[in-house]
């Protein structure tokens, strides 16, 4: 029994992880309903400068400010280049900008940084921790802090704020919360400079992980699955979406992979999520659309 | 008193054309301080152009718009809300997803002064400013008698309760001119009276100046202190009611005439 709680707790702190970066993209599809493809870019992006910094002899701290300040300039950037021209355009036309956004700074990134392969330690060691006779990952654990520290932080900003109130009116009525005096080109900036900092602290964590590469970028993929489960709307719902994900598919592993051949972990989000498509299209807590027909 | 005081809105030589098509053609006209304007026409005739330039949606290709003292050649719709004008539209827009209460919060936007770190943290101004915006806006959704639906979210409620809900969240904003798109359509007479009301209790109690668009002439007629009357893009009326009411042209553009 005690080898299930741990595979379960294994599983879920590892779902905390793709919660992360599912974060990413609730906050921005929220913000504007585009399903930004770049997310993964911007994680890569970011793990990528501040590892390079770090490599340079910048001490922790300033290589993240400095590298949060590049990703408000992203932001900065991607709303007067991007956002700004293409106002009130489909979301299909703004997805692809975004798949667009993800090849130029996948290659910004690659032209200067370099594409060589680099470690990241962010100093906490990756030995298991005795929790009652349960081992935990100290570094799973240390992870999940972060992500109810990022949070509670969010949850702040965009409850108490007048940010969030504005941020959900643009969601819904870009006109009227024009007309309200909101400034749109505000409130785009915000949203993807704090999709910035999500991406860098996913990046940080996952580059801590897998080491910092190009492949990094694809934990877009994995977010995939964990918003179809959550609901692309909702931040509760990336979390327990990631948790579901990362719970089931450890799970599958240790008890169904004897039977059906290993390697289930890397498909089985996805079935789970298709069967969700099929029952529960907006996910655990995606907003339903109200429409008047 | 100033028997000619300068004017809230004063349009000059405003021209505005889609791609080629001309939608609104040199169009000036002048809304006095705490009067209700309006503006009629026939469908097509450029009333909601003419409303979008003013507050900004659409850009003027020509001509300049004096507010308030401030004279510039285009608005941008923040800026509009900022200096005092506030607006519904001629097909809701609204937060349906949102409750009638933060509707109308959201109208309040630009009251804020607290930053958001004092907003966060629930320290400073804002705990303060927090009792005033929900005080200020529990009023103004009593002033228009929808208490019952404060915590509705707004899709879900009848047409004409929505358009109240908007005129709420505009009146929220504590504005100098309301421009209203509109606001009885789709209403049935009894509603429309009530609105037409609370117009006209809005301009009298806060001294707010109206620009109306309206279809319906004996509501117009009825309400407003100044008639524009629009055709085809093109001013062809502009004074009191009764003298509109009288121009030859105006009842040419409504009945037609023989040819």
């Amino acid at each position: 029994m005690d080898f299930f709680f741990e595979v379960l707790i294994g599983g879920l702190l590892a779902g905390v992880m793709y919660s992360l970066v599912a974060i990413g993209f609730v906050l921005i599809y929220k913000a504007s309903g585009v399903f930004n493809f770049a997310q993964g870019a911007m994680v890569l992006f970011a793990a990528l400068t501040f590892v390079s910094l770090g490599e340079r002899g910048v001490p922790f701290w300033i290589a993240f400010l400095v590298t949060l300040g590049a990703m408000l300039l992203l932001a900065l950037a991607v709303e007067r280049l991007v956002l700004r021209p293409l106002v009130n355009r489909s979301p299909i036309t703004l997805f692809m900008a975004t798949l667009g956004l993800a090849y130029i700074t996948e290659g910004a990134a690659q032209a200067l940084w370099g594409a060589q392969v680099h470690g990241l330690d962010l100093g906490i060691e990756d030995i298991p921790l005795d929790l009652g006779g349960l081992l935990v990952s100290q570094f799973d654990l240390f992870a999940a802090g972060m992500a109810a520290t990022l949070v509670l932080v969010l949850s702040v900003l965009f409850n108490k704020t007048r940010i969030g109130l504005s941020l959900r009116a643009v969601a819904d009525d870009t006109l009227a919360a024009q007309a309200v005096g909101i400034r749109l080109s505000r409130i785009w900036v915000v949203v993807w400079a704090v999709a910035g900092l999500v991406a860098l602290i996913t990046g940080l964590l996952w580059g801590a992980r897998l080491g910092v590469q190009f492949s990094l970028s694809l934990v877009v993929l994995k977010a995939l699955p964990v918003l179809i489960i959550g609901g692309f709307s909702s931040v509760g719902g990336a979390i327990v979406g990631g948790l579901i994900v990362g719970a089931s598919e450890k799970l599958a592993e240790i008890y169904a992979g004897p039977l059906i051949g290993s390697g289930i972990e890397n498909w089985f989000p996805y079935v789970l999520a298709m069967l969700f498509l099929l029952v529960r299209p907006t996910g655990l807590f995606g907003e339903r659309s109200i429409d008047r027909v | 008193m100033n028997l000619f005081p300068s004017p809230l809105l004063e349009l000059s030589h405003i021209s505005l054309s889609f791609k080629g098509v001309k939608a609104i053609t040199d169009i000036s006209f002048a809304v006095a301080r705490g009067e209700i304007c309006a503006l009629i026409g026939p469908n097509g005739a450029g009333k909601s152009s003419l409303l979008n330039v003013i507050n900004g949606v659409y850009q003027a290709q020509e001509g300049q718009i004096r507010f308030d003292g401030e004279v510039r050649r285009h608005m941008r719709p923040h800026h509009a809300a900022e200096r005092g004008m506030a607006r519904s539209f001629q097909n809701l827009a609204l937060f349906k997803g949102m409750t009638v209460l933060d509707n109308v919060l959201t109208g309040r936007n630009l009251k804020r002064r607290s930053s958001w770190i004092e907003q966060a943290l629930g320290i400073g101004r804002a705990p303060r400013e927090d009792d005033e915006q929900r005080r200020r806006a529990e009023e103004v959704i009593e002033f228009l008698n929808i208490q019952s639906w404060r915590q509705s979210l707004v899709g879900t409620l009848p047409y004409g309760l929505q358009k109240r809900v908007e005129l709420a969240r505009a009146l929220a904003a504590e504005p100098q001119l309301l421009l209203l798109d509109e606001p009885m359509a789709g209403m049935n007479a009894a509603e429309k009276k009530e609105m037409s009301r609370f117009i006209v209790d809005i301009n009298r109690e806060f001294g707010t100046t109206v620009v109306l668009i309206e279809h319906d002439i004996g509501v117009v007629m009825g309400i407003s202190s100044h008639v524009v009357v629009l055709d085809y893009g093109r001013k062809i009326g502009d004074g009191p009611p009764e003298e509109v009411r009288a121009n030859p042209e105006v009842i040419a553009a409504y009945l037609g005439t023989r040819h």
